[in-house]
């Protein structure tokens, strides 16, 4: 099992946010956690990358990894691409990508994935020399999409990728990621607000809600049951 | 024109100690978000320890050159010891720090090598340059140096992986973290290239200002004012705002009556405070669009 | 890491959280407490420890000055040492070239602080963090060589300064020394600012300034005018301020100019990291450190002065990063959570 999460309550300061959660997630699997604003499920992905306070089990290829710091989680082969995006605004687009590439010593092979990237987000490679701040929206959720390949993770975190996106925008980028899961066979964590893009995409589905896991099926099941969509998923 | 162009010359050769200072400055404001007041201390804590390797019968670049490897080495001490508990602080606190830094460091050096004012030598020598007594050979390699050290520098941040590391872990820690780099130690390797760079501007500094405990706390400040007049975000701007800011003083001196000695500190701190009244950015800042 | 570049960022954010405050009755009884303790201690202690504690409360309100900008309103300034000296000197010109009555000198110190702080904070509102900080400076290092400058020697009194007649207790009161009368005069000052402060920041107009502290945009967006209230604190603190600096000229009965270099302004901005910033009880913790530690350090060893005092200044900021009242607020969650956990 590449990720198993098992009683993990995780705490900002005195407030506990997470209570007992446990999932899992495969090599090659896109699973997605759902749930309403304010129900951890950006809390879960900063758990895992050691950002917050946490007890409980996290293990990552059989290791335990919980409580130990950032770099060294990113150094196991898991990419977060956070809230926020968290892209080097004032680096360039390209500056950015090789940041991506940090850790690894590769230097042909690095050029390639850059290369790669360009190719997955034609509009990255126009404007490869340019601030990355001044990137649309959707752009820089690309930029940091590839950022997060780049380190050619086994497991990638995606925190709302959809967040401020126009619609168009998300569904290419979904179709990216899927095309990218089938290609490379890297896992995928996607936290999401927009339920239905993400039950497409997954095959398996955690439902959190105030820091308890709710619900634990496939993703069809969830987004078959239409009392679990409106109570929950808002549709 | 003469006398202008004359004072302009002699506030450029002035102006290189400021650029020196000021380039060791942004070094650290790159590394840490922020300035640290005990950068001249440091400087010239690291000057005594090459003096006093000299005294014990070394050769000037022997202790040149174990001056700088050591204040690298303390400028990582510093970081580990003094900044590291108080990193999590507000940011008043980590001023405070900066000031117990200063203090520990003027008393401890005046305990150590006393008040008394020591001359310090220099592998360049004093004879006029260019023919003219307005900047001398000394003078003139600072300059060279400070734009020498300013070229080193840029190629190791934009050319290297561990400069574009840096500069990543100073933007963003916390996306650096996530890409794996070990901010921790970019900040420590920050601490001590502005130590290193500090002690080389302390050991050019001194021929001319004569060593001393004291002998930093102006040229700090007029260093600090250089690299706010440049816009911290650039070591060259840092060098060109040190570099204005020996002329500016120069000339305040010069052509504005009443001004002696003692004011001109304060009309060329004036100058540069209208200066940032008109461009909050500095000379060559980037604006930062924040998104409330 | 909070960033002092060129976006709008708080200096510091010390909000107490709620709940850790103390139920106001009790902070009633202690507040009455500490200013009965205050009263009678001149009464019950030597001239010289009197003396020094009005020095405590005279540097406590300088710093609350400075806590009113720098804590509460989120401006950073080095130039408080030049607020205090002008109000200094504004009582020792008033009293040395006009006769005027010390007790007048007070508040004409405090109007003419608030319109120098006031008009200082014009130009200011363009400035942010490190900027207005080299701003301060200058103002703070042009304050003794101005007071130096010969054409104003006929009423700064030039390097030598000028002399201040102490005080002299009024004729109902004739039993008191000078220096009991002093502390008094200084306690009942202080007394009545620290009262206003703490009315003004549980006002709404506090709220607009706090506001403004943490954040500018929203504060604006609400309506709150910033430019005007940022002046005005900036005109408020220099008062306060500049009281001090009055205040400390009758208590020295001295004024000179090397009195007020940056080096107070620094000590200001340490005793108000000391006590707390944005706490105003802190104030009186951080006048305490001012005026001991130094001394302390001094009686340690005289050559090492300087270094004892940085290493004491560090452990203290070690142990205690908020301030004394951080520490406070810390120990009162740590010990209410310990109750809680004792009942349940």
């Amino acid at each position: 099992m590449l990720l198993e999460v098992s009683g993990l309550d995780a705490f900002y300061g005195q407030n506990q946010a997470l209570y007992g959660v446990g999932f899992s997630v495969d090599e090659g699997q896109v699973r997605t956690l759902l749930g309403a604003n304010g129900a951890g499920k950006t809390t879960v992905l900063r758990a895992i990358c050691g950002m917050v306070r946490v007890g409980g089990a996290v293990r990552f290829d059989g290791r335990q990894i919980a409580g130990w710091a950032t770099e060294d989680v990113v150094r196991l082969g898991v990419a977060h691409v956070p809230e926020g995006r968290g892209t080097f605004l004032r680096l360039s687009v390209e500056e950015n990508l090789q940041l991506g590439a940090m850790t690894r010593r590769d230097k042909t092979a690095i050029a390639a994935d850059i290369e790669q990237v360009y190719a997955n987000f034609p509009r990255l490679r126009e404007r490869r020399s340019q601030q990355a701040g001044t990137l649309s929206g959707g752009e820089q959720q690309m930029l940091a999409v590839g950022r997060a390949l780049m380190l050619r993770p086994r497991l990638l975190l995606l925190d709302e990728p959809s967040f401020g996106l126009a619609p168009l925008i998300v569904e290419e980028l979904f179709a990216i990621l899927r095309r990218i899961n089938a290609e490379t066979g890297v896992a995928m964590l996607i936290v999401e607000q927009n339920a239905a893009l993400a039950l497409e995409l997954a095959e398996h589905a955690y439902l959190l809600e105030t820091g308890r896991v709710v619900m634990d099926a496939p993703a069809a099941v969830v987004g078959a049951d239409e009392s679990i969509r409106r109570a929950y998923l808002g549709y | 024109m003469e006398l202008l162009l004359q004072q302009v010359m002699a506030g450029l050769a002035n102006g290189a100690i400021y650029a020196c200072m000021a380039l060791a400055v942004v070094m650290i404001y790159q590394a840490i978000d922020h300035l640290n007041f005990a950068q001249g201390e440091m400087a010239m804590f690291s000057t005594f320890i090459a003096w006093q390797l000299m005294a014990w019968g070394l050769p000037y670049w022997v202790a040149f050159m174990l001056a700088v490897v050591a204040s690298f080495a303390a400028g990582v001490l510093i970081d580990r010891v003094l900044f590291r508990p108080v990193q999590k602080a507000p940011i008043l606190s980590q001023v405070v720090a900066f000031i117990a830094l200063f203090s520990i460091l003027n008393s401890s050096a005046g305990q150590i090598w006393d008040y008394t004012v020591k001359s310090f030598p220099t592998p360049f020598g004093h004879k006029p340059m260019f023919g003219s007594t307005l900047i001398d050979t000394h003078e003139a390699a600072m300059i060279g140096v400070t734009l020498g050290m300013l070229a080193l520098l840029y190629l190791f941040f934009r050319g290297t992986r561990l400069g574009l590391a840096m500069r990543a872990a100073a933007a963003n820690p916390e996306s650096a973290r996530l890409v794996g780099i070990r901010v921790g130690w970019m900040t420590a390797l920050g601490w001590g290239m502005a130590a290193a760079i500090g002690a080389v501007a302390g050991m050019l500094i001194a021929p001319i200002v004569f060593l001393e405990p004291n002998m930093m706390l102006g040229v700090l400040l007029y260093g600090f004012a250089g690299a706010v007049l440049g816009g911290l975000t650039s070591p060259a701007g840092a060098v060109a705002g040190g570099f204005a800011v020996g002329i500016i003083e120069n000339l305040a001196g010069t052509f504005i009556p009443y001004v002696g000695r003692e004011l001109k500190l304060t009309i060329a701190l004036i100058v540069i405070v209208i200066v940032l009244m008109f461009r909050p950015t500095g000379m060559f800042g980037r604006r930062v669009v924040s998104r409330v | 890491m909070t960033s002092v570049r060129d976006e709008p960022v708080a200096v510091a954010a010390a909000r107490p959280a709620a709940g850790t405050r103390w139920a106001p009755a009790m902070r009633h009884w202690v507040i009455a407490a500490a200013v009965a303790a205050a009263l009678v201690l001149p009464l019950a202690t030597s001239s010289f420890v009197t003396f020094q504690i009005t020095e405590v409360i005279i540097y406590g309100l300088a710093i609350l000055g400075l806590n009113l900008l720098t804590g509460f309103n989120g401006q950073f300034s080095l130039g408080h040492s030049a607020f205090y000296g002008i109000g200094a000197y504004t009582t020792a010109i008033l009293m040395h070239n006009y006769d005027v009555a010390y007790y007048w000198t007070v508040p004409a110190a405090g109007g003419v602080c608030f319109v120098v702080g006031f008009l200082f904070g014009l130009p200011a509102l363009r400035l942010q963090n490190l900027y207005l900080a080299l701003a301060t400076f200058a103002l703070a290092n042009a304050m003794p060589q101005i007071l130096k400058f010969h054409a104003l020697e006929g009423w700064t009194g030039g390097v030598q300064g000028l002399v201040v007649d102490q005080p002299d207790p009024p004729d109902f009161l004739s039993m008191l020394s000078g220096d009991q009368w002093l502390y008094y005069f200084t306690l009942a000052v202080a007394l009545v600012l620290f009262a206003v402060a703490a009315n003004l920041i549980r006002s709404r107009t506090g709220r607009a300034i706090m506001a403004i502290r943490d954040n500018p945009i929203a504060a604006a967006a609400m309506g709150i005018n910033t430019s005007l209230y940022k002046t005005l604190t900036f005109g408020v603190s220099a008062l306060f301020t500049g009281v001090a600096g009055a205040l400390g000229a009758l208590a020295v009965a001295f004024v000179a100019p090397d009195s007020f270099t940056i080096f107070l302004s620094i000590s200001l901005l340490v005793g108000l990291v000391i006590g707390g910033v944005g706490s105003i009880p802190g104030c009186f913790i951080g006048g305490l450190f001012v005026l001991y530690v130094p001394n302390i350090a001094n009686s340690v060893s005289t050559g090492l002065a300087g270094a004892i005092y940085g290493i004491i200044l560090l452990l203290v900021i070690f142990v205690m990063p908020a301030g004394a009242a951080g520490f406070a607020r810390l120990a009162a969650v740590r010990l209410g959570r310990l109750r809680r956990r004792d009942i349940a």
